[in-house]
């Protein structure tokens, strides 16, 4: 009752109610795959605001300070002001150390969700137009969540993290020409400068989250405006999007995976302990440890560091150092690349037509076997980072680990990416739902096809969309409901009905929506609400497999055919 | 008011595994303030926090799928080609004699002031540069190290000759920089018969010094392979010859480790006679 008074009071002074009935109803595909961004939108949510409570207690500040709390080894000890607040908010601040870590853990998971995120997009060919927008968004987030995480990283001044940054210095001091002066803009003086922690503290907390905070904004207003993308199924088409309404199904299940990602971060941070800071040791220009391994985001960044052969070039005098190739051209040319991709894929196929319906992987093997290869290249440099603790657990020598690493990195890559061409074209010519369903002959027609004329780059679902009248079986009805109209959609073959997420004051708009979502599909009116739908009753049977009840189905089914058959066109109601 | 219809009761116990599961988040919102209220424990903190959001997760997931429609509604896309005549509608608007887009002259002008404008904005930047003005080469280039600076060890203590025993490495510092970035170094004492290469900084009876920061990214090489004359860096596994003037022999570096010059001074202490043979660290494009 008084969220009734409260919703009227504001809507009659701010007329939201079009608004938001459409918003409710907004439909989002019921499909795992598309919860990836959520996670990564959730874990952001889960960083700022364990972030803004360590704000509070952390002191980004290289003056010395001196430590006295519960912590007996460093009690006493002078260090950087940035180093002796973290000790003291993960040991004497009530709370502190869980939510330090939920910090950390919560970065690390952003990360991966945004990597994973993208691996869908890329595999499902969710950016082609009119998404390309989205992605150029997506991949300058990515960059953003990496600084991001770096800074964050160093800024408590411990020895493991000044390692790290005086490794990421040297690398930008790589770069022809500009490179010191970058670093010394960045720093104010040699590494390890005074000002270098309260800029990175600026960075971290002001900066790249202004920007991620406008750029996620920018992310989610463009999937509002261009709708979400959607597999291919019975009654999906390039004009709709099937799916549940965002109120009130989606919502509660959206808001239970906020709960479920705050759930595994807190789990994680009171649990498992990650970057003990207290443990390393203040930062000291002439202290290292080993091993050292930075946070995994960066740990291909190492890896390429470690698997590059020290190459170096002198040009008129002035010399290349070896990282930059690894470090600046690596990741220079990773972002260009995903930077581009949408615009060379666009180019290479010709298909500039906007795509509403989702790839599978093997609707487009050259892009599986592409994504595939990369993803082993960035796997073996990731491995590469740990080629120390490889060495350590096999016990044997350092550098055999790195020579059968260096063949490896650029062997495995291109067999792994073959075999996914070949897997996926050997799927797309077959009829097999899954990997394992596929026969020797599928493999060896796929691995024949490869030996013809051109890759294919096209795929099945670019032709042109079936004309309705060559799909028989399909039909929108119309009904009222009150006094408000209502529509669905049902193809009898498939045995789909999806209702129509919202109700329309006029008879004209429900038959303008379901034309545009089903182009040339007849309308028809019918009199009331059709009887409900037996939906649960085939989840239940998909779900318990039970293939006697299948059978079954399909007898009623063909039973039911005939009987309409008997009942010839009279009784229809007349097509609109 | 239209009258609503009931509330219907949706299948049976779901109702109750909702109310159970929020309860259930309740019971560890009231354990993590408990926890903290008697002082605060990491992991029961942690766990309190963990079992509140999976209640709540999970009572919001069971809701959402078992007591609300699911699945099996469309919505149209209007498609993202606009009617032509809607976009030509659009574009007179932005183009009408009127409009400031159409005065190219002015347009152009203004394109110049706000580029200037641009231009100026990136001179402050210039303040970020290091507050003594000190150009980034030389600051590369020069360390603490001159001639007579004595060698100190890691609590500033004045090193003589004999406190590096054979087998040891010991860091070496310039008196009174201890804590400079570029300055680290190490001294080492090995049996000048076994050098294949003679030190370009020279040795005083096998005793060398080198500087203590990779040349691959400048991770303090610290790990001393006794008898192999080997130092490895612990961050990407380069390994630097000793008894062939530290060349890089595996590993990703590939120039050596700069040595020290040093002499043993009046007073019987070590100090170096310049600064180091080359820049210490890693590579930049003006290094000498
Ligand atoms: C946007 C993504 C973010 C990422 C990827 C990220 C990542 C990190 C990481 C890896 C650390 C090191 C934690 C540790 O010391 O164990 C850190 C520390 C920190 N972060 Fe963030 N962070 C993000 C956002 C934020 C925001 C929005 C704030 C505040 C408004 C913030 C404030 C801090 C503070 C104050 C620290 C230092 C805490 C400490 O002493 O450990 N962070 N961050
Ligand atoms: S910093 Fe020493 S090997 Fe890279």
């Amino acid at each position: 009752m008084i969220l009734d008074r409260l919703a009227r009071a504001f809507d009659d002074r701010l007329r939201l109610s079009p608004v938001v009935r459409k918003a409710l109803a907004k439909v989002f595909p019921d499909h795992w795959s598309f919860m990836l961004g959520e996670i990564a939108l959730y874990s952001f949510v889960a960083l700022v605001l364990t972030g803004v409570y360590l704000t509070f207690f952390f002191d980004p500040s290289s003056a010395d300070r001196a430590y006295h709390g519960s912590y007996p080894p460093l009690d006493g000890t002078t260090t950087s002001a940035a180093y002796a607040s973290t000790v003291r908010l993960s040991w004497d601040v009530r709370g502190g150390l869980l939510i330090r870590q939920t910090h950390h853990w919560a970065a690390l998971i952003f990360v991966a969700a945004i990597v994973v995120h993208l691996i869908r997009i890329f595999f499902t060919g969710a950016y082609r137009r009119p998404r390309e927008l989205n992605w150029l968004v997506g991949v300058t987030m990515l960059t953003l969540a990496l600084a991001n995480g770096f800074t964050g990283y160093s800024m408590p001044d411990d020895l493991v993290s000044g390692i790290g940054l005086r490794i990421i210095v040297s690398v930008a001091e790589s770069i022809p020409v500009v490179g010191a002066w970058l670093v010394f803009i960045a720093l104010g003086g040699e590494f390890p400068s005074d000002e270098m922690i309260p800029r990175l503290f600026v960075t971290h907390v002001l900066l790249v989250p202004a920007v991620l905070v406008a750029l996620i904004s920018a992310h989610l207003a463009m999937i509002v405006r261009q709708k979400h993308s959607q597999f291919p199924g019975p009654g999906r088409t390039e004009h709709n999007v099937v799916g549940s309404r965002l109120y009130p199904s989606y919502s509660l299940r959206s808001l239970a995976l906020f709960a479920w990602v705050l759930a595994v971060l807190f789990a994680l941070g009171g649990l498992v302990q990650i970057n003990p800071v207290w443990l390393y040791g203040p930062f000291a220009p002439a202290q290292a440890t080993a091993p050292v391994q930075p946070d995994w985001y960066v740990l291909w960044g190492d890896g390429a560091l470690r698997l590059f052969p020290p190459w170096e070039i002198r040009i008129a005098g002035h010399l290349v150092p070896a990282p930059f190739f690894p470090g600046v051209v690596l990741g220079g040319v990773t972002f260009l690349a995903l930077y581009a991709w949408p615009f060379v894929e666009r180019w290479c196929t010709g298909d500039r037509r906007p795509h509403h319906l989702l790839d599978r992987p093997r609707d487009h093997p050259v892009r599986t076997g592409i994504g595939v290869a990369v993803l082993t290249f960035f796997a073996m440099l990731v491995v590469a980072g740990g080629d120390d603790l490889i060495a350590r657990l096999l016990r044997v020598p350092i550098y055999d680990v790195l020579d059968i690493l260096r063949v490896l990195v650029l062997v495995l890559p291109l067999l792994t990416g073959t075999l996914a061409f070949l897997l996926a074209r050997a799927l797309r010519g077959s009829d097999a739902a899954r990997l394992g369903e596929l026969t020797r002959a599928d493999l060896r027609a796929a691995r024949r096809r490869s030996g013809t004329g051109r890759p294919a780059l096209g795929r099945p679902g670019d032709e042109p969309e079936l004309p309705a009248r060559d799909r028989p079986g399909e039909r929108v009805e119309l009904w009222p409901d009150g006094d408000r109209w209502r529509w669905r959609y049902r193809d009898e073959r498939a045995g789909v009905a999806l209702l129509s997420n919202l109700e329309v004051r006029t008879e004209q708009e429900a038959a303008d929506a379901a034309r545009l979502a089903y182009p040339g599909v007849d309308h028809v009116v019918v009199p009331g609400p059709p009887p409900p739908s037996h939906r649960r009753a085939r989840i239940a049977l998909r779900r318990w497999g039970n293939a006697a009840m299948g059978i079954a189905l399909l007898v009623a089914a063909l039973r039911n055919r005939r009987k309409r058959d008997d009942v010839g066109p009279e009784d229809e109601p007349s097509p609109r | 008011m239209r009258r609503r219809p009931p509330v219907p009761d949706g299948p049976p116990g779901v109702t109750r595994r909702i109310a159970l599961s929020f309860l259930a988040s309740a019971a560890g919102a009231i354990g993590f303030a408990v926890t903290y209220g008697l002082g605060g424990q990491t992991q029961w903190e942690g766990i309190c926090l963990a079992v509140a959001f999976a209640g709540l997760a999970t009572g919001l997931a069971i809701w959402g799928r078992r007591l609300v429609p699911t699945g099996g509604y469309v919505e149209e896309h209007e498609g993202f080609t606009p009617p032509p005549d809607e976009q030509a509608s659009t574009a007179d608007v932005l183009t009408a004699p009127d409009s400031p887009l159409r005065r190219r002259g002015l347009l152009a002008t203004l394109g110049l002031a706000l580029t200037a404008l641009g231009a100026a904005a990136l001179f402050p930047l210039r303040s970020l540069l290091p507050w003594d003005r000190t150009a980034p080469v030389r600051a590369l280039t020069e360390t603490p190290w001159r001639p007579g600076v004595r060698l100190v060890n890691a609590d500033g203590r004045p090193l003589r000759p004999d406190d590096v025993p054979a087998g040891a490495v010991v860091g070496v510092f310039p008196e009174g920089d201890i804590e400079a970035g570029d300055a680290p170094a190490f001294a080492v004492r090995l049996r000048p018969e076994r050098f294949t290469r003679p030190p370009s900084a020279g040795h005083l009876d096998g005793l060398v010094v080198y500087s203590l920061l990779c040349t691959h990214a400048g991770c303090p090489v610290r790990l001393y392979l006794n008898g192999t004359g080997r130092m490895l860096c612990p961050c990407h596994q380069s390994s630097f010859n000793l008894f062939a003037d530290a060349a890089p022999v595996a590993g990703p570096a590939a120039r050596p480790l700069p040595g020290l010059p040093i002499e043993v001074g009046a007073d019987g202490y070590l100090r170096a006679t310049g600064d180091f043979t080359s820049p210490p660290g890693a590579g930049f494009w003006d290094r000498p």
